[in-house]
């Protein structure tokens, strides 16, 4: 079948027959670089599209249908217009961080794209400490953020980073002890080994029960990692007019809100590779003609399909949902996901050490 | 590629913090909260509001004083500007008020017809307050259910009265003319199609667990608190008071048709939310009872060209979407009012939302205020 991997593997060869090693570390760092801006420049567009595309179906409308052929190119006159416009910076801001913050955040999103495996060995860094790798980067964008609330001088955006800092520390306790039941199922913390590990089946069928809930959790923690509905409290438009970003306009406005989406991208990634089996096709018991058949599909569909199932979840909770206030968001987690999924997890541990998992 | 912009402090005074450590904002008069020109000081401590302050005055049009000057049939259309969403019961009111003092009976059709009017202004008000309910507490999707019904009301009003938002239909005497002759078939068609919706909306939202925790125990009103405060329609009922005025004093044909005055005890915003839902079934029903025996007759009475009160005192008060609106207008016995005043029921029910947001979060401000339905042109005139 025609993979990607075939298609690294050639250029890499190439590459080393032509020229000598530091070199072809450097071009290829270099065609890293470009591939990951792209990524996130076509992702960026992709995604919008979608989310206007999908609340318009939920909304009884249609959606942008006037630039390209079914709105398409919407996006792109939308990035046009925002690089074109007048980077403001307000009066009385504190200039430096106010301006490093959309850097941090996007940075942030582009670092945690290293250990993820789009397709069958296609990968830009099997780290074998990848998935704690992942949750301590994804970690840091909050930095960004309670930065862009501190400096942006407006007491809005400092409510809204408030609420963010609050929400993302304590969400990520719940998704972590999720990723966890994983790592404990698999018994390894290498993107590629988890993967693997779900070659006869998917760790949410896997792994009973306890899967289920974690996977669950995990999806609800990062809704909230991410900053989306229904725990969209750091932007919460009728309340705080844009949270954390109401002083940015212009391209540093596009930067959080590209990263914004770009997160949602990275945590259904990591929750197809955890639960759903990355790029391995779904295969049922003895089946042997309909897993055939499956294994024709090419493994980055495989890897994109389920990745793109779940942000169309993710948007379904935006568009069916109202916000939550800031202490029952709180509470949610400290008194039912945090106790329910450390239980989970001693449940995992259990199921993994007597080997009752498939 | 960067422009230093000003920004003008003029809060000093009003924005004083009273203890160290609190955050005053300013919420308005711009911002998606408020549905227009409100401006709300928000004295906080952390995320906990301990004072709203309101500032009015922002779309402040002088429509009482603008009245005084115009002769009894122009000053209806005025009023079409203050409750924009209720236009059509603003005219009803006034147009009573000046039929009180002409005393001129009204022919059968004309009042059926108006009474007709006014439920699916009620209806259309309270779809819109729906969607905007719910876009406050963060949902976006309800918005855009609540106008697709909306529209069929707007279309419906636009082939009778001419107009979609400010209807200017109803003038002393009757109506403006007669109603269009798809008017009963459509408002058949849309009978029906909204009582499959409306189910559709309790699905969506009321059932929703997060929404039922924003709202459940949040904007506490007492009924005594609510009769002092002087707050009347919906949120007052959600508090218990009775105070429909359609009920308590029935005008046109509303004491033939059977409906309920729907009560709530409970004074949060949830009841003030059933409430509201609930009377929108209740308009259902009027729509239904009325739609097929307006009777025959004229829909205007003869009145004279230049309408002249006698002199004195004269006051009618109709139930609009949002509450008690009352007309009082002093006549000279001239060709214009002396005077003029309006009671329009968000100013009251507005005054009431310091002591509801008190204590509660941000959050909590924009689900009271989405239950208080305010509509800012109302409360400013």
């Amino acid at each position: 079948m025609w993979s990607l991997e075939n298609i690294s593997n050639t250029i890499d060869n190439w590459l080393h027959s032509t020229f000598n090693g530091t070199t072809v570390m450097l071009i290829e760092f270099l065609i890293i670089a470009l591939l990951v801006i792209g990524l996130f420049a076509v992702l960026g567009l992709v995604l919008i599209l979608m989310e206007r595309k999908v609340s318009a179906w939920m909304q009884v409308r249609l959606g942008p249908n006037r630039v390209g052929p079914g709105g398409m190119f919407q996006t792109v006159a939308d990035t046009l217009k925002l690089i074109v416009k007048e980077g403001m910076t307000p009066l009385k801001v504190d200039k430096f961080l106010f301006n490093l913050a959309p850097f941090i955040v996007i940075i942030v999103s582009m670092v945690v794209l290293a250990p993820l495996m789009f397709a069958k060995n296609f990968q830009i860094w099997d780290i074998n400490i990848g998935i704690l790798f992942i949750t301590a980067i994804s970690s840091i964008s909050v930095i960004g953020i309670l930065m862009a609330g501190w400096a942006s001088n407006n007491k809005y955006s400092l409510l809204g980073a408030m609420r963010s800092g609050a929400q993302i520390v304590s969400y990520e306790l719940s998704a972590g002890l999720s990723v966890l039941c994983i790592v404990v199922l698999t018994g390894s913390l290498r993107i590629s080994d988890i993967i693997n590990a779900q070659a006869d089946g998917w760790w949410l069928f896997k792994g009973h029960i306890p899967a289920m809930i974690a996977f669950l959790i995990f999806i609800i923690a990062v809704t909230a990692e991410t900053n989306r509905a229904p725990f969209d409290l750091a932007e919460a438009e009728s309340e705080l007019t844009a949270g954390f970003h109401t002083e940015y306009s212009g391209m540093k406005f596009a930067l959080f809100f590209l990263a914004e989406y770009v997160n949602v991208f990275i945590v259904c990634a990591i929750g197809s590779t955890l639960f759903l089996g990355g790029w391995m096709p779904l295969h049922i018991g003895n089946w042997a003609g309909f897993n055939h058949v499956m294994d024709y599909v090419p493994s980055f569909l495989w890897f994109f399909g389920k990745t793109f199932f779940l942000i169309f979840v993710i948007m379904w909770f935006r568009w069916t949902f109202p916000r939550l206030r800031i202490d029952q968001l709180l509470n949610l987690e400290w008194k039912y996901l945090l106790p329910i999924s450390m239980f989970n997890l001693i449940l995992v541990t259990v199921i993994a050490i007597l080997r009752w998992h498939f | 590629m960067y422009r230093e912009t000003q920004i003008v402090s003029d809060d000093t005074k009003t924005a004083s913090p009273d203890v160290e450590g609190d955050l005053v904002i300013n919420v308005g008069p711009q911002h998606p909260a408020t549905h227009g020109v409100l401006h709300l000081v928000i004295t906080l401590s952390g995320e906990t509001i301990k004072k709203v302050e309101p500032h009015l005055g922002y779309i402040h049009r002088s429509i009482e004083k603008m009245c005084e000057s115009l002769s009894y049939r122009q000053f209806i259309y005025v009023t079409s500007r203050m409750d924009y969403l209720s236009s059509h019961i603003n005219n009803h009111g006034c147009a009573l008020c000046v039929e009180k003092g002409l005393q001129i009976e009204v022919p059968l059709r004309a009042q059926v017809i108006r009474v007709l009017m006014d439920e699916l202004t009620r209806l259309a008000s309270h779809q819109l307050w729906w969607g905007a309910m719910a876009m406050d507490v963060g949902a976006l999707t309800p918005f855009f259910l609540a106008f697709r019904e909306r529209e069929m009301i707007n279309d419906i009003m636009e082939e009778t009265c001419g107009a979609r938002l400010t209807m200017n239909y109803i003038v002393p005497g009757g109506v403006m003319v007669d109603i269009h002759p798809n008017f009963q078939q459509r408002v058949r068609e849309f009978i029906t199609h909204f009582k499959n919706k409306i189910d559709e909306y309790d699905e969506l939202l009321t059932g929703n667990t997060i929404f039922q925790i924003r709202t459940k125990g949040v904007g506490y009103v007492s009924k005594e608190d609510a009769i002092s405060y002087g707050m009347s329609g919906p949120s007052a009922r959600g508090s218990g008071v009775q105070c429909d005025i359609r009920k308590l004093y029935p005008y046109e044909v509303y004491s033939k048709v059977q409906f309920d005055e729907i009560i709530e005890t409970e004074g949060d915003s949830f009841a003030r939310y059933i409430v509201r839902m609930k009377e929108m079934r209740q308009s259902l029903s009027i729509v239904e009872q009325l739609i097929d025996n307006i009777p025959e007759g004229d829909f205007q009475a003869k009145t004279k060209a230049v309408l002249k009160l006698p002199k004195g005192e004269f006051y009618s008060r109709v139930e609009t979407a949002r509450g008690d609106f009352g007309v009082y207008i002093i006549s000279e016995g001239g060709t214009t009012p002396y005077r003029i005043k309006f009671r329009s029921p968000g100013f009251s029910n507005l005054s009431a939302l310091d002591q509801m947001a008190r204590g509660g979060k941000i959050g909590d401000l924009v689900a009271i205020m989405g239950t208080l339905d305010l509509v800012i042109p109302d409360i400013d005139r």
